[in-house]
């Protein structure tokens, strides 16, 4: 499984906000992206529409959830039906031995593949090079990061924070060609190394956006065709997907495909919809000889068992609360240190990988809430983020990781704001301390304080002031009232 | 308290009360802040209405509420009467009392910062904009994506404090360049976040809550 540095979250992130060069991409991409989610919209449905059409996205894909064992099957049932197979990995090992199995068993020396984030989480790509088989990513950002060696920055856009100069040095490097500024240039490049391995491929790895129950269709939506090269080209089709990209029926697509493409890059549709029915059947004249699916759980099993989470595994991976999160366009994805970012990230990885490892990612985020009302399937993150919060503070032994600190001003807390009188008393003794600090009613820094000396690196903290509201109203204000006691007044 | 009681509404501060438990709920000590949760309702609980100054306050009452005590009927029952009889300023002024006119007065133009949680958990935009709208002598000028967050997020300012003033940076710059003498909000956090940062800076553009705004009678 691809390894999780989401420990390092505060690191990365500040690495993040003093690269120049990043901030720049991160601002150009993002409001692009907001701008045209919002036009299309707004062109296309106005608010009423749009949100009866996310809460009927949002139960379709919920009760598809609370009913996931009926689907499988159904899905099991469809494939096989259509000639395909089907396959359950427990985990990420699980699944790359799959794929592996089914590569060897064919004499596979290249596979290419179409964008497909599960196969991030495996890191499959490092375990067919270890067996000696090519993988090739056709996606154009995904290509740019494998030869860069990196993870995506973006769950749409992966190679987002490159600049085309870092692109043509990488082809320059890899495919041996010459350095241009052009960008049609560089696709022209690409285009020609891609088409010679989507030739010589034996096996093609896609994702799967939507896979329909019912018919056991794969739905993949694409802008640059890559989709259906590598489902259509190679002799082997291999459908990498987790559970929860079932839908019911095929006419549910005609929801979903509306809902994505103008969530993700503000498009009423994308370049490529591509249905994929499992392998070639007599009557066709090309296609894949053979279609496997296979489920990957890695985590995920996690998510559905928590009734709270559960609906985490909604996600269409359309990528707007990324791209709407203050947090998101300010870090970028790497910084959330595994395979999903942003909002989303912040809510999957924990649960999906481990607990204490991605402790910090709950925290990372000020609860502004436009990521819950920017989701095509209303995902409620904040509230998912404050019931993993819970599980870091309270939660068993394997999830609970507060550090003492947390617990020292928590339980201070505590103790203060059970009644006027303790308050009055931490509150005095507060008061002198901070105002002792303070120069002109503000306080420039808080020494005294280790976890809040950060905020005054570039913030003033108020001094409090010399009376607490409480004492002016028992001294002054309750009397100008006309009645001599507020407190009783109706 | 001094617009309120223009407005002739019987004001009273019950003393014990203390906090509505947010900062230990959002740092996921759900316990600890049910227990100050309680003492809440404790307090409010016979009030006629209860009128809170700041959205995210509000917001834990009336929406957050219902999940900290959602394993504890009877305490839910509790704190959903208190809820329904909670309003945040704003909207008790201009949707209780019925009045945008607070009879307050200053100068200027002023611009105006969406909280997030008043504006997406509570829903409420349009009444600040109203109440400044009908402070004599002030003109409202919006900035530009005036519903972005501030960066503050309480404990999220304390644990990534780099973070957070880069969000911050870019609520400045709007401030900034939305021309205003002034930026008035609704949350108490906002302002500790956005007014902290001007100081230190010297921006000369004041931070103030919407309440002091309306207290201002032009002298």
């Amino acid at each position: 499984m691809a390894e999780v540095k989401s420990a390092d979250f505060k690191h990365a992130a500040g690495r993040a906000l003093r690269d120049e060069k990043l901030q720049h991409a991160l601002d150009h991409v993002m409001e692009h992206f907001v701008g045209a989610r919002a036009n299309v919209i707004e062109a296309d449905f106005g608010d009423e529409s749009w949100e009866a059409m996310r809460t009927r996205a949002a139960a379709i894909k919920q009760s598809t959830l609370e009913h996931l064992d009926y689907y499988l099957d159904m899905v099991d049932k469809s494939v096989r039906r259509n000639g395909g197979h089907v396959y359950f990995a427990d985990d990420a090992a699980q699944a790359n031995a799959i794929v592996l199995d089914i590569a060897k068993r064919n004499g596979v020396k290249t596979v290419i593949k179409s964008k497909s984030m599960v196969s991030e989480e495996m890191g499959v790509n490092h375990v067919l090079e270890r067996e000696g088989i090519e993988p090739v990513e056709t996606d154009l950002g995904e290509y740019i990061i494998q030869l860069a060696g990196e993870t995506p920055f973006h769950i749409i856009a992966p190679a987002m924070h490159k600049t085309r100069q870092e692109v043509s040095s990488l082809f320059q490097e890899w495919l041996k060609t010459a350095p241009t500024q052009d960008i049609k240039r560089l696709c022209v490049y690409a285009r020609d190394a891609l088409r010679e391995k989507f030739a010589a491929a034996d096996m093609g790895i896609s994702g799967a956006n939507f896979i329909v129950a019912e018919t056991g269709t794969v739905c993949l939506v694409t802008n640059e065709g890559n989709g259906r090269m590598t489902t259509s080209a190679p002799r082997i089709h291999v459908v990498l997907a987790g559970m929860e990209k079932i839908v019911p029926a095929i006419e549910d697509l005609a929801l979903f495909l509306r809902l994505l493409p103008r969530s993700a890059t503000g498009q009423r549709i994308t370049s490529y919809n591509t249905f994929v029915g499992g392998p070639r059947s007599p009557s066709d004249e090309d296609g894949p000889e053979e279609f496997h699916l296979v489920f990957v759980d890695n985590g995920r099993l996690n998510l559905l068992r928590d009734e709270v989470m559960r609906e985490a595994l909604r996600c269409i991976r359309c990528g707007a609360c990324l791209n709407h999160c203050p947090v998101y366009q300010k870090v970028g994805g790497h910084a959330y240190g595994w395979v999903y970012s942003g909002p989303i990230g912040a809510v999957v990885t924990p649960p999906m990988t481990n607990m204490k490892v991605a402790r910090e990612l709950p925290y990372a985020s000020t609860l502004c809430g436009k990521c819950k009302d920017v989701c095509p399937v209303k995902i409620d993150i904040p509230r998912l983020l404050l019931h993993l919060r819970h599980k870091v503070a309270e939660g068993t032994a394997g999830e609970r990781s507060a550090t003492w600190m947390e617990r020292l001003f928590v339980g201070q807390w505590h103790g203060a704001m059970r009644s006027r009188r303790a308050l009055e008393g931490k509150a005095n003794l507060g008061r002198l301390l901070t105002r002792s600090f303070a120069r002109g009613g503000k306080v420039r820094r808080l020494p005294f304080a280790p976890m809040v000396s950060g905020w005054t690196a570039s913030r003033d903290f108020p001094a409090p002031a010399q009376k607490s509201f409480a004492r002016l109203w028992r001294e002054e204000l309750s009397h100008e009232s006309g009645s001599a006691n507020g407190t009783e007044q109706r | 308290m001094k617009v309120l009681r223009r407005l002739g509404v019987d004001v009273s501060f019950p003393e014990d009360q203390t906090c509505c438990g947010q900062i230990a709920f959002n740092g996921g000590f759900r316990s600890h802040a049910a227990d100050v949760a309680k003492h809440f309702l404790d307090v409010f609980e016979n009030e006629e209405q209860v009128v809170v100054p700041s959205g995210s306050c509000a917001s834990m009452i009336k929406v957050y509420y219902r999940e900290l005590f959602e394993d504890d009927p009877e305490t839910l029952e509790r704190a959903q009467a208190v809820g329904e009889r909670t309003r945040e300023l704003s909207d008790y002024i201009v949707n209780v009392v019925g009045t945008s006119d607070v009879g307050a007065a200053s100068e200027g133009l002023v611009t105006y910062h969406d909280a997030c949680h008043l504006l997406r958990e509570l829903r409420i935009k349009e009444a600040p904009r109203s109440l400044i709208g009908g402070v004599q002598g002030v003109e409202l000028q919006e900035m530009e994506d005036s519903d972005a967050c501030c960066g503050f997020g309480g404990l999220f300012s304390v644990k990534f404090p780099e973070i957070s003033t880069a969000i911050l940076n870019e609520k400045l710059k709007n401030i900034a360049e939305s021309g205003a003498s002034a930026v008035v909000a609704n949350d108490c956090g906002c302002l500790m976040q956005i007014r902290g940062a001007m100081e230190r800076r010297g921006m000369n553009v004041r931070a103030v809550h919407l309440a002091e705004l309306l207290a201002e009678d032009g002298a």
